[in-house]
């Protein structure tokens, strides 16, 4: 049960780097990104085959792929995303839909439908451990990956609290217009924001590669993770995407304890009861604000 | 309505002559399994559920503005039922019929959750709803986990019957919604969910009752995709739990929807006939061919979102068949007349 319960906070720090991304854009961009799982495991290929084909150190390989997804989501959105977002939230869905279909049939035409993982290629890493009092053993990979996740969470803090970009994504943020009003190119800014939410997800592509075994199909679900990460933790909440995703990860790891089939299931519950729980609300969206509501801090309804 | 000088039209000779066409055509693609032979039966059975499919999703995600990433839900609840209700003893062609009904029905709990979210949240809840209905359906032995199981009971049926019976399942149903779905978007609930797709409040504030009108597009299409669901059942025999409720369905309904033409009435019957053309040309190829697929729609997205019936309406001037109201004042020699 409690060992249970510590898998289930370290899965929370991976889904927080890839919610991360998927919050941010949802933020500033304001529409939600169906092919964010897709981009992570293409990342995920691209490392893989450096390391596998090319014999790079996976450090280095990892390096030399964060630039390149930052590029790749720049040009996303300045010749993909931007285009589409003029004509409501329908377009972008379904581009970004369309977007994912192209991916996942892309990595399976190049690299085939076997199970690729990082794991072969970590050493020890993939299995050691330290042993707690009380017969529980803590991989050490996943307290990496949540450590990573923690610093990730602190830099992009500190980058939206004190850098001008941040101020710019935080204004673009509230109110695109105003912010524009203001001297800010807002468009600039989201293809930034873009930029750095594919770094994200390659870092979580990354993460999922280490811990896992993917196929060219993994992106929708783990997309459908990193959404009820958002969700449960609360939209625009940067925080809110650790406190999801620990939280989702412990249903799932629970779940996980009873059969394997309630992995999924325990997190799509949860996941359910949250917007439920929101839904019969004042509008207060999700865990964070939840939490800040319980602070005693005002909280403005949406009309329902 | 002379008092105010305007008289209404909801008829015009061109929309008249189209629905003269249809009826023929219909009635031609009905006598169709005495003379055709069994592959093209077989094979204009995927077809018409192709069409079903494209007309429900542009009903909902295009007229109603519900963009719904899950209607795998009722598509594979549909084939499932049917199953567990042979399994029960029912005949299978009544099973397949019920089967609809209910995953129909089902709908309608659903949507007292679902419709309450708007946008990103609405799509990604529906998926998330397709998934656990998946894994609670995987649960019943009956489908046995990942192996899924077969209408074997079909079987009992001499193959010729069961092939055009299925066909004429899929065409009934097909030209029956049709028929629902251009009924529902004349009538005062389809401008209502139009309105409501443009702008809920506005929409509220006129007097529309916007949960009820979004909850009878919403069950309408779900009981349309469980149809399809039952009619492929028929026809595949086979129930795959990840195949029937895989999310490529919803990936060929957009694409069939943004290439055809979202928003208007002909362009998912395009649309479908074009997937149906390019299902049976280029499926060979694989997964490039599903990679095309999601590069087609891109292209669409960005560059036509009118689809391709966005343009033929350019062209030509005009839907075929009437949607809105003709307005015509009444000139002052007749009034005085």
């Amino acid at each position: 049960m409690l060992d249970a319960i510590i898998q289930g906070i370290l899965l929370g720090g991976y889904y927080a780097i890839l919610a991360a991304g998927l919050s941010l854009m949802l933020g500033v961009t304001r529409f939600l990104n169906l092919a964010h799982g897709d981009l992570a495991v293409l990342a995920a290929y691209l490392i893989i085959y450096l390391v596998a084909t090319w014999h790079m150190p996976i450090l280095w390989a990892i390096v030399l792929m964060l630039p390149v997804m930052g590029l790749l989501g720049w040009a996303l959105q300045a010749f993909l995303f931007a285009r589409t977002m003029k004509g409501g939230f329908l377009l972008p869905l379904l581009t970004t839909f369309g977007l994912g279909a192209v991916i996942q049939n892309g990595i399976y035409g190049v690299f085939s439908s076997d199970v690729k993982s990082l794991g072969n290629f970590i050493g020890n890493l993939a299995w050691a451990s330290w042993k707690l009092p009380g017969h529980i053993s803590v991989g050490k990979l996943p307290v990496y990956i949540f450590v990573a996740s923690v610093v990730v969470l602190v830099s992009l803090q500190l980058l939206l609290s004190f850098t001008k970009l941040g101020r710019a994504m935080r204004a673009t943020t509230l109110d695109e217009e105003a912010a524009e009003l203001s001297g800010i190119d807002a468009r600039r800014i989201q293809r930034a924001t873009v930029a750095i939410a594919m770094v994200l997800a390659g870092l979580a592509g990354a993460a999922l590669a280490m811990r896992s075994l993917i196929n060219p199909y993994t992106g929708p679900t783990q997309l459908i993770f990193a959404f009820e990460a958002v969700v449960i933790g609360g939209i625009g909440s940067l925080w809110g995407t650790l406190a999801g995703g620990i939280v989702l990860g412990i249903a799932q790891s629970l779940g996980a304890k009873i059969s394997p089939q309630l992995f999924q299931l325990f997190g799509h519950l949860v996941f359910l009861a949250v917007l439920w729980w929101r839904l019969k609300g004042s509008g207060s969206l999700g865990l964070g604000n939840l939490l800040r509501s319980l602070k005693g801090q005002s909280i403005k309804g949406e009309s329902a | 309505m002379n008092g105010s000088g305007f008289t209404f039209d909801r008829w015009t000779p061109a929309g008249l002559r189209t629905v003269w066409t249809a009826a023929v055509l219909l009635a031609a693609f009905a006598t169709a399994p005495l003379f055709l032979p069994a592959t093209m039966v077989e094979k204009l059975t995927t077809l018409w559920i192709y069409i079903l499919l494209a007309v429900v999703w542009n009903l909902l995600a295009g007229f109603a503005g519900l963009v719904s990433v899950g209607q795998q839900a009722f598509f594979g609840l549909s084939a499932y039922l049917t199953l567990r209700l042979v399994e029960w003893g029912l005949n299978p062609w009544l099973a397949l019929v019920a089967a609809a009904f209910i995953a129909g029905a089902i709908a309608i709990p659903i949507s007292l959750y679902a419709l309450k979210l708007k946008g990103g949240e609405f799509a990604i809840a529906t998926w998330v709803i397709a998934e656990v209905v998946r894994i609670c359906v995987m649960f019943d032995p009956l489908v046995q986990g990942d192996t899924g199981n077969s209408l074997i009971a079909l079987n009992a049926y001499a193959p010729d019957f069961r092939r055009d019976v299925t066909y004429w399942l899929g065409l009934v149903a097909m030209a029956g919604f049709l028929v629902l779905t251009f009924r529902v978007l004349r009538s005062k609930t389809g401008s209502a969910a139009q309105a409501v797709r443009d702008d809920e409040e506005a929409a509220l504030s006129v007097g529309v009752s916007v949960m009820q009108t979004k909850r009878i597009i919403f069950v309408l299409a779900a009981f349309g995709t469980a149809l399809a669901g039952s009619i492929w059942l028929a026809s595949a025999i086979t129930f795959l739990p990840r195949t029937n409720f895989g999310v490529q369905w919803t990936v060929f309904m957009l694409f069939m929807v943004l290439v055809g033409g979202l928003r208007t009435f002909e362009g998912p019957i395009l649309g479908a006939v074009i997937f149906f053309v390019l299902q049976e040309t280029f499926s060979s190829y694989g997964v490039w061919y599903l990679f095309g697929l999601g590069f087609i729609a891109i292209v669409f997205a960005l560059a036509l979102p009118d689809g391709l019936w966005g343009l033929i309406r350019k062209k030509r001037g005009g839907d075929l068949l009437p949607m809105g109201t003709l307005l015509r004042q009444v000139s002052v020699e007749k009034e005085a007349a």
